[in-house]
């Protein structure tokens, strides 16, 4: 290796290149396989019919998060047959390939991308794979991690490698302070909205600047996940203090002198001073607001003071159709001031905003609200170890005093895969990613926001300008003598 | 994996930018275990109407593109969710090849793993491609992978760039892991090294 100054997508690269056979993609190294249910039965049936076993059954966790019901009821009596043959399907997988499994039933089950971290599987300078195009929430870390197909997921299962063309590399700076109420997921939204949906096609972006360096882990979680929405193969940002201190204590994180020396390793990832990205784009966090989608692709979004844009504004025709057709699927006029947008529905949760930390905001505006008699709300935590947490912060009954239902962990309404459906025709804001037609069910119209203004939507009818907001002090609990 | 050298075959235009995996195939024929069986499930939402019914205005339904075994879409085709189950969809309806400005990276890898050939051209070369389908009748084109072509036979005559090991893959049809596993001494020497770094460790 050269003394030249490198990115920290170039170090983590290069410890991980198995084979550089000449004119063929470089062999990859995989250090996390994460698997669920909908992606990896056709891998595992693969194995079987080719006579192969899981190389290395220690580097892959799996879970069921996709299909699974978000109510008790729905749980212990799965009625979607398809679902259950599916779930059952990756019980059977990872019992005969002997893969460790965090089923329905266990204690620390969740969404894939929330329980890695939360378990201390994913780590600085990894790479990490999963079957779900959300995997570079794990980049947060430092890791190199991105989506793949379920050739793919056959191929890390068989090899531990994947053969990769060597992605260019992109620098996005956000400086400055973020102002109040401006969170994570409008960086993101911002970002996308900026470069749009193929912006970042063909690159991993390493986000960098003050603002990201004053993000929590699961803001930096919320940033990452998002890469693929800007076209992405994944999304970095270099380990510090702040990540150390999220890991330290986790049940596989390294304990005692293999703390220290890992913490040593890891603080090795960062970009040195002077290294080249092929692109670079800065960002003024202070001009930042919150973010509404408007339309059916997640670069279709407006700050909330904003009003939904006029077609003829479309840079091209076939942008401009695109625009019409976006606004005639989502119901909506040219013009209209987003916050005139009344929603029937929303959605707290997803591997985007399933966090305590999410649930902690969300809360604190809901806390001493009613939700509006027009609107259906639900809080999905990500993760058994959120639900626990949340609870045991009393989270739970400030959204349920709310009117808020109050769920067991999964994807639950970002896909609708599971029950949690939109009806056709029914608006929603919601903390996932995706507001892609028919994504939340079919005719469903989706407008991305953050757990903040998801939760004071709820409690007007319509989006409101969270800026505006007017907190209710939390009530100090009753101490009874 | 069923080679591919050249391919003669009507157009289909989908004159759509931005056209996500999520409509290729939506998520509630995601819940099967089977790699097959997902062609008539292709653009399931796009190809009815509100009510169910086939919508005669979507191209797939158009009788003129019946056969059709190359796709013509808009930049950005098959962002969003990795499901393979989008390749698999579009390779069991018939599609051996797909001609648009850009294609989303993990559809890139899915669609070459499934046989199906991906063309970028220039935005105006598809423009020209688009309004050809739409406006002549039993328009067709041919993909030579082999001299990375596509022509008309009526004039139209772009040349594309494909990575050389994926171009062989393809033509040869070649399994992936198969390949990989040429480099198996490397890869146990590799990974024997390290696995001695705990920092990089999956379980502590």
């Amino acid at each position: 290796m050269s003394n030249e100054p490198k990115t920290l997508f170039e170090k983590v690269w290069e410890q991980h290149v198995v084979a550089e056979p000449k004119d063929e993609p470089t062999l990859l190294y995989i250090d996390l396989q994460l698997l669920h249910e909908v992606t990896s039965p056709q891998a595992f049936e693969g194995l079987r019919l080719a006579g192969r076993k899981v190389r290395r059954p220690d580097r892959c966790i799996a879970t069921v998060d996709h299909n699974v019901p978000t109510t008790l009821e729905g749980r212990s009596n799965i009625v979607d047959q398809i679902a259950a043959r599916q779930i059952s399907a990756l019980n059977k997988n990872c019992a005969d390939f002997g893969i460790e499994l965090y089923g329905v039933d266990s204690p620390d089950q969740g969404v894939v991308h929330i329980i890695g971290p939360e378990q201390g599987f994913t780590k600085p300078g990894m790479t990490i794979v999963c079957g779900d195009s959300h995997t570079a929430t794990h980049g947060a870390f430092g890791a190199l991690a991105f989506g793949m197909g379920t050739s793919e997921v056959e191929h890390v299962l068989a090899t531990q490698t994947l053969p990769q063309a060597k992605p260019r590399t992109f620098r996005i700076s956000v400086e400055g302070e973020l102002p109040k109420g401006v969170t994570a997921k409008d960086i993101i939204l911002a970002i996308i909205g900026q470069i749009g949906t193929d912006g970042a096609t063909g690159c991993v972006i390493e986000y960098a600047g003050s603002a990201i360096r004053a993000l929590s882990m699961e803001g930096r979680m919320t940033v990452c996940n998002m890469s693929i929405e800007a076209g992405a193969r994944a999304g970095m940002i270099a380990p510090d203090a702040t990540t150390f201190a999220y890991l330290k204590g986790r049940n596989h994180s390294p304990k005692g002198a293999d703390w220290d020396k890992a913490v040593a390793e890891w603080s090795k990832l960062a970009t040195d001073e002077g290294a080249k990205f092929d692109r670079e784009l800065t960002i003024d966090a202070t001009k930042l607001a919150p973010y509404v989608s408007w339309g059916t692709s997640p670069g279709m979004v407006a700050p909330i003071t904003a009003t939904v844009p006029d077609p003829a504004t479309g840079k091209t025709e076939i942008e401009r159709k695109g625009f019409e057709r976006a606004l005639e699927y989502m119901g909506l006029k040219a013009g209209t001031p987003l916050v005139d947008i009344p929603i029937d529905r929303v959605f707290i949760g997803s591997c985007t905003n399933g966090r305590i930390e999410d649930m902690r905001a969300a809360a604190r505006i809901a806390q001493g609200y009613k939700v509006s008699p027009e609107v259906s709300a639900m809080v999905v935590p990500g993760s058994h170890e959120v639900k626990a947490l949340a609870e045991k912060e009393g989270l739970d009954r400030i959204f349920r005093e709310a009117g808020f239902e109050w769920r067991e962990p999964g994807c639950s309404m970002c896909l609708a895969m599971n029950p949690d459906v939109l009806k056709p025709g029914e608006r929603s804001a919601s903390t996932s990613n995706r507001n892609f037609e028919g994504r939340q069910g079919r005719g469903s119209r989706t407008h991305l926001v953050s757990p903040e203004m998801a939760a004071a939507a709820a409690i007007a009818g319509h989006f409101v300008d969270i800026r505006d907001w007017k907190v209710k002090e939390m009530a100090t609990p009753e101490v009874k003598a | 994996m069923e080679k591919f050298t050249t391919l003669t075959s009507l157009a289909m235009p989908l004159d759509r930018t931005n056209v996500d995996t999520d409509q290729i195939i939506p998520k509630q024929f995601l819940k099967r275990i089977e790699r097959t069986g997902y062609g008539e499930f292709l653009f399931y939402d796009w190809r009815r109407t509100a009510t169910g019914e086939p919508d005669p205005s979507f191209v797939l339904n158009d009788p003129r593109y019946k056969g059709a075994q190359i796709l013509v879409a808009g930049k950005n085709f098959a962002c969003g969710s990795s499901r393979e189950h989008a390749a698999w969809a579009l390779a069991n309806f018939g599609f051996r090849a797909v001609i648009a400005p850009s294609f989303a990276d993990i559809f890139f890898s899915n669609a070459g793993k499934n046989g199906i050939v991906l063309v970028k051209l220039s935005e105006e070369q598809v423009a020209q491609l688009l309004n050809n389908a739409k406006t002549t009748l039993g328009y067709q084109l041919t993909v030579s992978l082999e001299d990375q072509t596509v022509t008309d036979g009526r004039g139209f005559k772009a040349s594309f760039d494909v990575d050389p090991f994926r171009k062989f893959c393809l033509i040869e049809g070649l399994d992936d892991i198969a390949l990989t596993l040429r480099h198996e001494a490397e890869l146990d020497a590799f990974e024997a090294k390290h696995d001695q770094d705990v920092w990089l460790k999956a379980r502590s």
